[in-house]
């Protein structure tokens, strides 16, 4: 087995005396996809910031293709929330793909046929050509949000993570980001971090789930974190995990929110 | 009559003043605008009329109180590198007890009310030779802040989370918009007054942002039509006894109407 991509050890995030997650300890390896699940307010998005070196964990350490992601051995690709753009932003889609390429680096910068080459290949690569060249603020939730999977594939990422990029999409586009990011770790052995409140799109691809409740946390593949005895364990309290036609639905977690809710709106 | 004027030694320093000062305006607009800090300009220009008023009190050269006061009002804005709701209040707060102050300063100065009003209104036609090139000095720091700073800014004002996780300082980048955009404001200033610095700091960005999607296309259009309207502006005013100021904003006014109107049809 060759090295892990990411090594998560003995991992702590503490806010004052409330403590998020203690003892976390993950290996990723080339071309694994791992979801992150769990309510609101249990460090899911602290664990990416952690990934991303923007956060400094209370405990235990984090490395990236060897190093501290502060050193940034390797480029990490990240692929936030959807946002509403505002209509007049001066940014055309493949400008937005071109920041993730060259943004963080000084000067006015002038594009190498080669980075314009890039570009060009992650735009493909999403199907986002066709409307490359117009104002990301016109564009739907679902054109931005594979836009946002091109520039995080064009700077060659040696890790992805993605936090919640599914929020506000209808079914077809969530269905579309999931493919585009599978296909990456497919293609080019790039594990995958996918932190979501609702498992079910992505149920299909991932290969393991890292559960986060309130103090406690699970890891494991799907079929053994998502069953009614690891989560009432975990939250200490009955919890009831359903197997709907293929889709996960829980009940009875403590703060009543179904966290797997079956959507049927669209 | 209006071309004997056109002959004139000041007219020519007036129309080169305008241009230093419109270059300037028109590029740093661009990033203020995204960034959505357009009241940030007013509260820095409004805090620079209380260091001149203050400097006048004090029988040194105001110019000198102006930009230590807006650079004081930058360097405090950009550290605290508020978003939304949270930096309108704050800057609202500051901007009026600043304004207040001045009010007390201009009472307590005993000299000419004129020096006053030029603060206020502007007075183009009044720059000297000297003054021309202590403008031109701080517009080469500021266009030269801009190129070097140019992509990470871009980054972090239209794109701030992906920037951050791309490692983009923000707080460093924060600080150093809001004192280049103090040196702008505090150049702007001597040519349209406190009261009028939008119309060339914001106004022609604003425009230009309706025209095009393309970042360093709206920089450039931003710069020319600010350019249009303070040289339009100083001809005007040479050839009708309304102030050049009005003029300037009139035009710059007219400009973003009619990208309004052109953008809406396109």
């Amino acid at each position: 087995m060759t090295r892990p991509v990411v090594s998560v050890d003995s991992l702590a995030l503490r806010f004052g005396d409330r403590t998020l997650f203690e003892d976390l300890s993950l290996e990723l390896a080339a071309g694994e996809m791992l979801a992150v699940l769990g309510p609101n307010g249990t460090g899911k998005t602290s664990l990416i910031r952690i990934l991303l070196g923007l956060l400094e964990p209370s405990a235990g350490g984090v490395t990236i293709d060897g190093c501290p992601p502060r050193e940034k051995c390797g480029n990490v690709g990240y692929v936030p929330q959807q946002r509403v753009f505002d209509r007049d932003t001066p940014l055309r889609g493949r400008d937005l793909v071109r920041l993730g390429l060259d943004g963080h680096r000084w000067g006015l910068g002038r594009l190498s046929p080669a980075g314009r080459e890039r570009i060009e290949q992650a735009l493909a690569e999403v199907g986002a050509t066709a409307y490359a060249d117009r104002p990301v603020g016109r564009l739907s939730g679902g054109e931005q949000q594979r836009l946002r999977v091109a520039q995080a594939l064009v700077s060659d990422p040696v890790l992805l993570l993605a936090d919640e990029p599914l929020l506000s999409l209808d079914l077809a586009h969530q269905r579309g980001v999931v493919e585009l990011l599978d296909a990456r770790r497919r293609s080019a052995g790039t594990p995958v971090v996918f932190v979501t409140h609702d498992v079910n799109p992505v149920l299909h691809t991932v290969d393991r789930v890292l559960y986060l409740a309130p103090g406690h946390w699970a890891i494991g593949t799907p079929d053994e974190v998502l069953t009614s005895a690891t989560l009432s364990r975990l939250y200490d309290t009955e919890v009831d995990v359903l197997r709907v036609r293929g889709r996960v639905v829980v009940v009875g977690t403590p703060d009543d929110t179904h966290v797997h809710h079956v959507d049927e709106a669209h | 009559m209006f071309t004997d004027l056109l002959a004139q030694h000041f007219v020519h320093t007036a129309l080169l003043a305008g241009a230093v000062v419109a270059v300037v305006s028109g590029a740093i607009g661009v990033f203020v605008v995204a960034r959505g800090a357009s009241f940030a300009v007013h509260a820095i220009s409004e805090l620079g009329f209380t260091g001149a008023a203050g400097a006048l009190v004090l029988g040194i050269d105001p110019v000198l109180g102006m930009i230590s006061g807006s650079l004081v009002v930058g360097l405090v804005l950009g550290l605290l590198s508020l978003r939304g709701r949270e930096r309108d209040s704050a800057i609202g707060a500051v901007l009026a007890f600043g304004l207040g102050v001045g009010v007390l300063f201009l009472s307590l100065y005993q000299g000419y009310a004129t020096e006053a009003t030029n603060l206020l209104f502007g007075s183009i036609v009044g720059v000297g030779d000297g003054q021309l090139r202590d403008l031109a000095i701080v517009a080469a720091i500021v266009v030269a802040g801009i190129a070097v700073l140019y992509r990470p800014l871009l980054f972090s004002s239209v794109d701030p989370e992906i920037a951050a996780a791309r490692g983009v300082p923000l707080r460093l980048l924060s600080v150093a918009i809001f004192l280049l955009l103090a040196l702008t404001t505090a150049e702007a200033i001597q040519v349209v007054g406190v009261l009028l610095v939008l119309t060339l700091v914001i106004t022609p960005a604003a425009a230009a942002q309706r025209l095009t999607g393309r970042p360093g296309v709206a920089l450039v259009l931003s710069v020319a039509i600010a350019l249009t309207a303070t040289e339009g502006g100083i001809l005007l005013s040479l050839a009708q006894p309304w102030p050049t100021s009005f003029f300037i904003s009139a035009i710059s006014f007219a400009v973003y109407l009619a990208a309004r109107i052109a953008s809406r049809s396109a």
